[in-house]
Parts: C-alpha cells; sequence; structure tokens
C-alpha cells in the first residue's frame, strides 16, 4: 500500500516538471521550430531561479516558501531570454535547427557551470560549483488525501505542482482555444497560409520559441527543487530529452502528452519501488529507466503511420518557396 | 554611395563564397576568442596570458618549469590523445552530414562500443598484438550496427533519425550504466575496472629517453580514416552518391541512386566512426567507463563538424582546436586563476557563432552585392555624365 502511494506522489512530482516541458516543445515544435534546446533551456532556468532564490533568501525569514516562488518566476525569465537566443538563430539567422538546439544545449551546460562556481567564489565568496535551495514544503489536500490509492494523488504536493497544472491549463486554452494558438498551430503546418492571412510567420514562431524557454525554465527549477533541492551542472540529466520524447509519444498534442509523462513519470518510480520490494541492488533501477525510451522508440515503430510530427517542423520559412 | 573602408576591407578579407568556407570559421573563432576576452578582462584578468596558457597547457608552447619526466612534448602526447576521439567523432558527424542526415546518436555509439570492447577484449589475457586490433574492430562493428539501425528505421517507417537516435542515446546510458554499476564497478573509482594494458589503445607512462609520455597509437588510424573519408567523397562513387542524396534527395531517386540503401550505408559509416570514437575515448584516453554520464563528445562534434564545414582536412583542424582550449584549461585556470569552465564557455561560442555562419555568409554576399551595384551605379553614372 505504501509503496503504491510512493510510487504515485513520487511519479507525479516527476511527470509534471516534464510535462510542462513538453508543452513548451509542444508550442514550438506545433509553430515549426523543432526544439532540442529544451535541455539547456531547463538548465538555465533553473540557474536563474536558484540564483534569485540564493540572492533573496537572506531577506526572508528561515523556512519561508517565497524564494521558491520567486525562484519560479525567474527561472521563467531567464530561460525565456536565452531562448532568444534559439529563436534569433532558427528565425532570423535561418541556421539549422537542430544545430541550433545542440549548440544552445552545449553552451547552456558551459554557461551556468561556469557562472555558478564564478559566482560562488566570487560573491558569496565560497567555493562549491551548486547553490543550495532550501526544501519545498508538501501538503496534502484534508479529506481526501485519505481516501486509498487515489487519495495519494492529493498527499504530499509540492507547491509547485499546483502551479504547473494552472499553467498547462492555460498554455492548453492558449494553443488550442486561442487565434494566437491557432496561428502557431497553423505555421506548423502551413506556413505560406499563415502569411496569406497576414499573420507574420516569423514572428508567431518567435512567441512560441519563448513560451517554449519559459515553460521549460519552470521545468528546470521544479526538478531542482524536487530532486536535489539544489542546483548544479547534475540538473544536465537528459530530462529536457525526456521530453522530447514524451512529446513524439503524444503526437505532439497536449492531453497525449500528458499521458506520456504521467506513464514515464510512474515507470520511474514504479522501476524504484519494484527494485526496493524485490531487494534488487540499485543500480536495477537505472535498467528501468530505459523503459520510457525503449516504449517510445517502439511506438514509434508500430504507429509510424498515425504517429504525425507537424508538416513543416524542421524547415526554415521561404517566401518564395512553393 | 561610399562604402565605409573599414566594411570594405572586411568584406574583401572575407573574400567570395569559395573563401568564406575558411574564413568564416575563422571570423567565429576570432569573435568567441574576443568576447573570451571581454569575460576575461572583467574578471580583471590578462586575456593574453590566458590564451598562452592554452597553448602551454595543451604542449604547444613551453611552460615555464616542468615535473619530472615531464616536457612540452609529453604535454602534446596527452592532447593528441585527448584530440582523437573527438576526430574521430567529427568525422563520424560528417560523413552523415554529407548525405543531409544528422549523427546525434554518436555519444550513445561511442558509449555502447566502448562498453562491448571493454567487457569481451578489455579484461581478457589476449597478448597485445590481438587485443588491440579486436577492440578496434570490435568498436567498428558496434558503432556502425547502432547507426544503421537508425538509418534503417528511417527507410523503412520513416523514422526521424535525430529522433531515434535520441532514444538510443538513452537507452545505452541507462543500460549502460546498469552494467557497468552491477558487473563491473571498481569499488573505490565507482566506474568499471580498468582494463588491462594490453588491450588500452593508448600506451600510458612509456619511458621514452627520460621521458613518460602517452603514447596514443588511435591518432594514426584517425588520420588514415581522414584521408579514406576525403577519397569516399572526392573520388568514389559512394562518396558520390551521398553528396548527391544530401544535396537533394528527390533529384537523386529520380537518376536512380537506390537512397534507401544508401542511407543505410551512410549511417553504418557514420556509426563505425562513432565506433572508433568510442573505444580510442574509453579504452585509449581512458581506461574505464564511468556510469551515468553521456559524455559531451558526441554533442559537441555536431558543431566541431559544422565549424570544420563537414570537411576532413577542416575538421583536423577544427576539432583540434575545441580539444587545445580543453586541454589547456587546467594549465590555464593554475595560471591565471580563473575557474577552468571558463574553457568550455570559448568552445560553446565558438559553437554558437559556427552555427551562425550561413548567416554571416548571407550578409557578407548581400553586402558584396550592394558594394558591386553601388559601384556599377556610379560608372554608368559616370558615363552618362560623360556623354551628356
Amino acid at each position: 500500500m505504501t509503496i503504491l502511494n510512493t510510487m504515485i506522489i513520487d511519479g507525479l512530482s516527476f511527470a509534471l516538471p516534464l510535462f510542462i516541458m513538453a508543452i513548451g516543445g509542444i508550442y514550438s515544435e506545433r509553430s515549426g521550430v523543432t526544439n532540442l534546446a529544451i535541455e539547456g533551456l531547463q538548465g538555465m532556468g533553473a540557474f536563474s531561479g536558484a540564483l534569485a532564490a540564493t540572492l533573496v533568501s537572506g531577506m526572508f525569514a528561515a523556512g519561508s516558501q517565497a524564494p521558491m516562488f520567486i525562484a519560479m518566476v525567474f527561472a521563467m525569465l531567464g530561460a525565456m531570454i536565452y531562448s532568444l537566443i534559439h529563436a534569433v538563430l532558427c528565425v532570423k539567422f535561418k541556421a539549422n535547427q537542430v544545430i541550433s538546439g545542440v549548440v544552445i544545449n552545449i553552451l547552456a551546460t558551459a554557461l551556468t557551470t561556469f557562472l555558478t562556481s564564478q559566482l560562488n567564489a566570487t560573491v558569496f565568496g565560497a567555493p562549491s560549483n551548486k547553490f543550495v535551495l532550501t526544501t519545498s514544503t508538501r501538503f496534502s489536500v484534508p479529506g481526501i488525501s485519505q481516501i486509498p490509492v487515489v487519495g495519494a494523488v492529493f498527499t504530499n504536493i509540492y507547491p509547485f505542482e499546483l502551479v504547473i497544472v494552472v499553467v498547462a491549463l492555460v498554455a492548453w486554452y492558449v494553443l488550442y482555444k486561442t487565434r494566437f494558438g491557432m496561428h502557431l498551430r497553423a505555421c506548423g503546418d502551413n506556413p505560406h497560409a499563415v502569411d496569406a492571412a497576414g499573420v507574420e510567420v516569423g514572428r508567431v514562431r518567435f512567441g512560441a520559441v519563448m513560451v517554449s524557454g519559459a515553460l521549460s525554465g519552470l521545468g528546470g527549477i521544479c526538478f531542482a527543487y524536487s530532486i536535489s533541492a539544489q542546483f548544479s551542472p547534475s540538473i544536465y540529466m537528459g530530462y529536457g530529452y525526456l521530453a522530447i520524447a514524451a512529446l513524439i509519444f503524444g503526437n505532439w498534442q497536449i492531453m497525449p502528452t500528458l499521458g506520456a509523462c504521467l506513464i514515464f513519470g510512474l515507470a520511474r518510480s514504479g522501476g524504484f519501488a519494484l527494485t526496493q520490494v524485490l531487494g534488487l541492488p540499485s543500480a536495477f533501477s537505472d535498467l528501468f529507466m530505459t523503459l520510457p525510451y525503449l516504449i517510445t522508440l517502439l511506438l514509434l515503430i508500430f504507429f509510424s503511420k498515425s504517429n504525425r510530427a507537424p508538416r513543416a517542423l524542421g524547415e526554415i520559412y521561404d517566401k518564395g518557396k512553393r | 554611395m561610399k562604402v565605409n573602408p573599414l566594411k570594405r576591407g572586411f568584406l574583401f578579407l572575407m573574400g567570395d563564397e569559395k573563401r568564406q568556407r575558411i574564413s568564416i570559421p575563422l571570423f567565429a573563432i576570432v569573435l568567441s576568442l574576443l568576447a573570451g576576452s571581454v569575460v576575461l578582462l572583467i574578471l580583471g584578468k590578462n586575456p593574453l596570458v590566458a590564451f598562452t596558457s592554452f597553448l602551454q597547457g595543451s604542449g604547444l608552447l613551453p611552460k615555464a618549469s616542468y615535473a619530472g619526466k615531464k616536457s612540452m612534448l609529453t604535454d602534446f602526447m596527452s592532447l593528441v590523445n585527448a584530440w582523437t576521439p573527438m576526430l574521430f567523432a567529427s568525422l563520424s558527424v560528417a560523413v552523415a552530414f554529407k548525405s543531409g542526415l544528422f549523427n546525434i546518436g554518436v555519444s550513445g555509439q561511442m558509449l555502447l562500443s566502448g562498453l562491448v570492447a571493454t567487457v569481451t577484449v578489455g579484461y581478457s589475457d589476449l597478448p597485445a598484438v590481438v587485443a588491440k586490433p579486436l577492440v578496434v574492430i570490435i568498436g567498428m562493428a558496434v558503432g556502425a550496427a547502432v547507426a544503421a539501425l537508425i538509418g534503417f528505421l528511417k527507410h523503412k517507417w520513416n523514422i526521424n533519425e535525430v529522433v531515434s537516435a535520441i532514444m538510443l542515446n538513452y537507452i545505452f546510458r541507462y543500460a549502460g550504466s546498469f552494467v557497468i554499476k552491477y558487473y563491473l564497478a571498481d569499488p573505490v573509482s565507482r566506474q568499471s575496472k580498468a582494463i588491462n594494458a594490453s588491450a588500452r589503445l593508448s600506451l600510458m607512462d612509456t619511458p621514452v629517453g627520460d621521458l613518460k609520455m602517452e603514447i596514443p597509437l588511435g591518432i594514426v588510424l584517425a588520420l588514415v580514416a581522414v584521408v579514406l573519408v576525403q577519397f569516399l567523397f572526392q573520388k568514389m562513387r559512394l562518396g558520390f552518391e551521398f553528396r548527391a542524396i544530401g544535396a537533394n534527395p528527390k533529384a537523386a531517386r529520380y537518376v536512380g541512386i537506390n537512397v534507401g540503401r544508401n542511407l543505410v550505408v551512410t549511417m553504418a559509416l557514420s556509426g563505425a566512426l562513432a565506433g572508433l570514437a568510442g573505444v580510442t575515448y574509453y579504452l585509449g584516453y581512458y581506461g574505464s567507463i564511468q556510469p551515468d554520464v553521456l559524455i559531451s563528445t558526441g554533442f559537441d562534434a555536431i558543431a566541431v563538424s559544422l565549424l570544420g564545414n563537414s570537411n576532413p582536412i577542416g575538421i583536423i583542424f577544427s576539432s583540434f582546436l575545441i580539444t587545445v582550449i580543453d586541454k589547456g584549461s587546467t594549465y590555464m585556470s593554475s595560471t591565471v586563476g580563473v575557474r577552468q569552465e571558463i574553457s568550455s564557455l570559448i568552445t560553446g561560442l565558438i559553437l554558437l557563432f559556427a552555427a551562425c555562419g550561413a548567416f554571416f555568409s548571407y550578409l557578407i554576399n548581400r553586402s558584396r552585392q550592394r558594394a558591386r551595384d553601388a559601384l556599377a551605379q556610379s560608372t554608368s553614372a559616370q558615363g552618362k555624365g560623360e556623354q551628356a
């Protein structure tokens, strides 16, 4: 019982940050910009947020949760500003989008690692390669959390999980129910039609990449708080790439992607739980971690007909092209 | 219309499209070194001292003093040892890129081929003359098989090679970590146990005269690979087909090139090179494998290859430069007192500016065209003036 509960609780706290990053990816890719930069963007977000939290932590009483919310705001801002590089390279400079994504990731790792060490040494006077964050409080919804199994969803919730749910709802609404969302989706499938309708393709894509940056940053800081309660170069664990796997699994749509993220999250926590129950050495949890990627790969093979990427994904928009 | 002489000089320097293949990467490097200098100046350090230290640390300039049995030559050999996998990895990316494919799975292919070679040969008692070639062959075969699978998935089910390669990267990363932690772990280092010297592709601590140095045997193979890849693209039919597909897959199909088969063959070649990068890294430069990490070499190689214009000769220079910056950083850190992470920052900037190459080229060609138009206009106006 408790094992099942832990599995659900841990699974959710992993799946939700992954989900919000994947939504960012969906925004970017549905607008036609391949986004391999999510990994770098979430790291940059986690860095900006952790830096902000470290700077303001002295102003609040110990144990206050305010720095965490400030960190989330700055994580979104930092990653959004950083994502401008990807936007400029892909939209304005017409660079290859895969290369741009890879370079953004390389630069993010280098920049955050360097700045963390340098700032720790010069500003905070303590040589260290990480920013330690306060541990986030967790809460349970009284009443509902007592229901067996289902209650686990409402037990030991990180505050950021609520934030993510709200942001995800807004993101869903914007993508599917507003003009901007429709233009964005059209940009990924038929940019010439969007252009003919009098909307600037470049501007829509620019906006989409920035949204992607902000959401990836939010996901990054949530990982920093939930997994390790610190920012260090170990934030680059490849969760950005896992988010990409999730959105492909979800066929570039938000609700199926949520399903994919939940499966990934539960597979991960289930793997940890199973290793514990069976008394296996911890090395076996690594074996379970291959599952999300294996499932995605197999799914791509079996459903290659129904799995459909946006038609203009990865293509540079060329007005004159027929 | 007057063209600013500075701008004219710059345009002249950058040259036409042919020269831009060299001048634009150089421009990217200069830009990033300038950016790095600015960072160093902000930190109150002398950039010139820092850049000299990079060269000293990598054995290209003499240091002030050396520890016993060490010299500029030993530093340089150590640099070459680190350079070998980078050169292979960048070649691997370039081969795929020539056919319009991205091999983003180089890191995963490196890991798997390194792991398989370690498990099969690394701990065996085979004599060096058998073990070393065997390591090379296994590395190539494993890398080629994985990458051919990626090519096959694309050919058969139209699965984007970037996506399947990323999935495979992480499958290998986690499965590899499991194998290392469960079967091969050294209790002290928590990495895989060090392989036997007979299987290692770099001779470590070899006494030469009164020095002790690393002798990377892989570099010979790497340089041969450079020549072979160059030959493949310039002189062989297969290489021509690759380039035709890379330039325009539809046109290639119409002239009767078997695009699907070529897809698999290109990826297999690229994978074989990635496998060589893997064995020269894990069984050459290092003698063991660290769990839980997918090394960045495979990702860096994409940008390094771009910096070298996906040309084997260009890649020799670009991969060498990136390795110098990486290898020299430790010494630079000790002389200048800046965190050695600045080296990856400079590398990152070089790669970023290299990614902007197409845009630079576009800007330069447009300005050149404008300058030419202005010149033509002014001469024709002059001509008209004379007529009147």
